[in-house]
């Protein structure tokens, strides 16, 4: 019974980091890919780690893996927010199908700060021709 | 089948996979952030091998190396958004 319960656990697991990585190569946007890698990879790993903790079945190795699923599940949306901003920032061309660009105008080139409305000196970032 | 053949040929393999996968996009990458996604991407997709493999060599302590692979992840990208936007500034 506990067998099987691992085996499935593991199974959806290990389908969502392989739909999150497919995603990975195949979205044709910086933003999207982080996106991407946001959503899926962070159920994924954690249920990997359950099934885990469901094998060993005792207490330490339990609130580890309980640790280490909350640290992920925090970090993974921090650290991909903080690498899209940067991204933004960069001027890393965005996909030619985007239709709306919400923040386009709104921070400052030189200090990098965000306004409400719209900026003289803003970073405007310009649309690629193809799929990269 | 027991567990640790079903781990062994299919689950294993599935994120072999996907690594292949991620490091293609790690090579390709026209940007930097690709690349630092792809890295951090590499990095988590290894603590969900450092789970498996611990279920089939019966050791749980290969799992506090996963809790240190996240904090290492975490740092990583923190660190190379912050140092991606420093370059630009004058």
């Amino acid at each position: 019974m506990k067998d099987i319960l691992i085996i499935v656990l593991s199974t959806f697991g290990a389908l969502f980091i392989l739909s999150s990585s497919v995603g990975l190569l195949r979205k044709p946007d910086v933003f999207l890919r982080i996106s991407v890698t946001g959503k899926a990879s962070t159920l994924g790993i954690g249920l990997v780690l359950v099934s885990s903790a469901l094998f060993f079945n005792n207490y330490s190795v339990t609130t580890r893996v309980i640790a280490t699923i909350i640290f992920l599940f925090l970090t993974i949306s921090i650290g991909g927010h903080l690498l899209a901003r940067a991204a933004y920032i960069i001027k890393t061309p965005v996909w030619k199908g985007t239709k709306i660009d919400d923040l386009s105008g709104q921070y400052d080139e030189v200090t990098h700060e965000l306004y409400s409305e719209n900026h003289d000196s803003s970073i405007k970032p310009e649309k690629s021709e193809n799929n990269i | 089948m027991s567990l640790n053949d079903y781990l062994n040929w299919v689950i294993i393999p599935i994120l072999g996979l996907s690594v292949i996968l991620v490091f293609i996009r790690f090579l390709k990458g026209p940007s930097l952030p690709d690349r630092v996604i792809a890295l951090d991407m590499l990095i988590l997709i290894s603590i969900g091998i450092i789970g498996i493999y611990s279920i089939q060599t019966n050791q749980s302590t290969f799992l506090d190396i996963s809790m240190l692979f996240a904090v290492i992840a975490f740092l990583s990208t923190a660190a190379y958004s912050f140092y991606l936007e420093q370059r630009e500034r004058k």
